[in-house]
């Protein structure tokens, strides 16, 4: 036994201790320079992704057979509550439509020809959750191929989802903004005050809930549910992204200012199809950080 | 050169299975959250390694694993790596007590292993930026998550251990063959 421990390498007391220091560079490269993982990353893209695809799209057809099993009642009645919000949304639209000439108008008189929402983006599909259960964060099948860069915005369902953080050849990891470590720079849209919009781990496994704080508001014009979009301020977010709606708010202890929850627009629970935005925001490209 | 194929072999096999399951956690069971949290199939396949094959074994299967959950992480590269290094380190110290059949010990060492895991991932990535709540940590994401995963675990402790006795085989009439020659 002692004999083949001798022939079979090193044994394990040292091998740990090279490992552990092996990690411990890691850490330290990945701190200082920025360092996630290098050519890895190439084989992680070839080998991994291929078969995520494939699983993402059995789970997702297996997912639509289910779906195909309503009944005719339940159809019938979906369809009439659809044409009902048909109407509604119609009528909706004629009004915005006048109001949206309205404001091209006043726009053109301004001459402010710097409409945020138009923005390039490309559709992705997520094909892996997060690895552990302490982070909120997802791969998405689209990599620098399609021309993502880490930093660009991800959207869905019309409202801010988070940020690309690392991206390989056919991949990229998403954060998403309910994350624990995610910090967004915000602004309430009625009173242009700005927040910082945090992701809890707590709030959002108890109610659904993304805190904000140090916002700066004298006046108390902020009210339960008001839109919170990105601010302009912000380095790394494009401004105007939609957050969410404030949900409570209250005083912090300094008398100076307040904190609260905001609901997000986005279903983080459901969530299989993606918009990135294939712009980086420019104030973070020109530091060159 | 018999020693080099035998190597390449366990290699191969014990890499096929992390391939395996690195595809179930993040692609199957993300559909399948129960109580807010999915499996760590993974960490099975740590321990399991662990404490059937010894330290050795546990110590170069864990830093695989971290390696790859660390290149989809986007935290801090290295952190998943030496944690799970040290947790197959620490079941191969119990590779004396092990018996294959013997379902008792196995379930201990994976639920306890991946507490630890949790109390360590809340110690270095929630305690230190100031969320001191670890009792709703512990009852919320660490608890249900060990629960789980010693559920999940029953299925990929038995699959591990079939492929290893199934390989085992494999070697042991590889010299066989060479005794009789």
């Amino acid at each position: 036994m002692r004999q083949r421990k001798a022939g079979g390498g090193i044994p394990s007391k040292y091998l740990l201790t090279i490992m552990s220091i092996i990690c411990i560079m890691l850490l330290f490269i990945s701190y200082s320079t920025g360092f996630s993982g290098g050519p890895l990353e190439v084989v992680a893209n070839h080998i991994f992704i291929p078969m995520q695809k494939g699983i993402d799209y059995i789970g997702g057809s297996i997912s639509i057979s289910s779906a195909d099993t309503k009944t005719k009642e339940e159809l019938i009645s979906e369809n009439e509550d659809l044409q009902a919000q048909v109407q509604d949304l119609n009528s909706q639209i004629t009004s915005l439509q006048l109001k949206l000439d309205e404001l091209k108008e006043l726009q053109d008189l301004y001459q402010l020809d710097q409409t945020y929402y138009d923005y390039e983006t490309t559709g992705a599909r997520i094909i892996g959750k997060g690895t552990s259960n302490w982070f909120n964060t997802f791969t998405i099948d689209k990599g620098t191929s399609d021309g993502i860069e880490v930093n660009m915005n991800v959207l869905a369902d019309g409202g801010l989802v988070g940020i690309v953080t690392s991206v390989g050849k056919d991949y990229a990891v998403v954060r998403a903004i309910i994350d624990d470590t995610s910090n967004t720079s915000a602004t309430i849209s009625s009173t242009e005050d700005n927040c910082i919009v945090s992701g809890s781990l707590e709030q959002m496994t108890k109610n659904n809930l993304i805190d904000f704080s140090n916002l700066d508001d004298d006046d108390n014009a902020v009210a339960i549910g008001d839109t919170v979009v990105t601010s302009n301020i912000s380095d790394k977010y494009l401004p105007g992204l939609l957050i969410g709606y404030v949900s409570s708010i209250q005083e912090d202890d300094n008398d100076l200012t307040k904190s609260g929850t905001i609901t997000p627009v986005v279903d983080f629970k459901h969530l299989s199809d993606v918009l990135v935005i294939l712009q980086v925001k420019e104030s973070y490209k020109s530091e060159g950080l | 050169m018999k020693d080099y194929k035998i190597y390449l072999r366990r290699i191969l096999v014990v890499a096929l299975v992390i391939f395996v399951c690195f595809l179930l956690q993040t692609s199957v069971f993300s559909r399948y959250i129960l109580g807010g949290v999915t499996p760590n199939i993974l960490l099975c396949v740590v321990s399991t390694y662990g404490f059937m094959k010894g330290r050795r074994y546990g110590i170069l299967t864990g830093f695989s694993v971290g390696i790859l959950l660390d290149i989809y992480s986007g935290a801090y590269f290295g952190m998943y790596a030496l944690i799970y290094l040290y947790i197959g380190f620490l079941n191969g110290l119990f590779k004396k007590q092990f018996f294959g059949d013997d379902l008792r010990l196995p379930m201990i060492l994976i639920g306890t292993s991946d507490f630890i895991y949790g109390i360590i991932s809340y110690l270095t990535l929630y305690f230190i930026r100031g969320r001191y709540e670890l009792g709703f940590y512990v009852t919320n994401i660490i608890l249900p998550e060990v629960v789980y995963t010693l559920l999940v675990s029953i299925f990929v402790y038995y699959i591990i251990l079939h492929i290893n006795n199934w390989v085992e085989n494999l070697e042991k009439k590889g010299s066989d063959r060479i005794g009789t020659y």
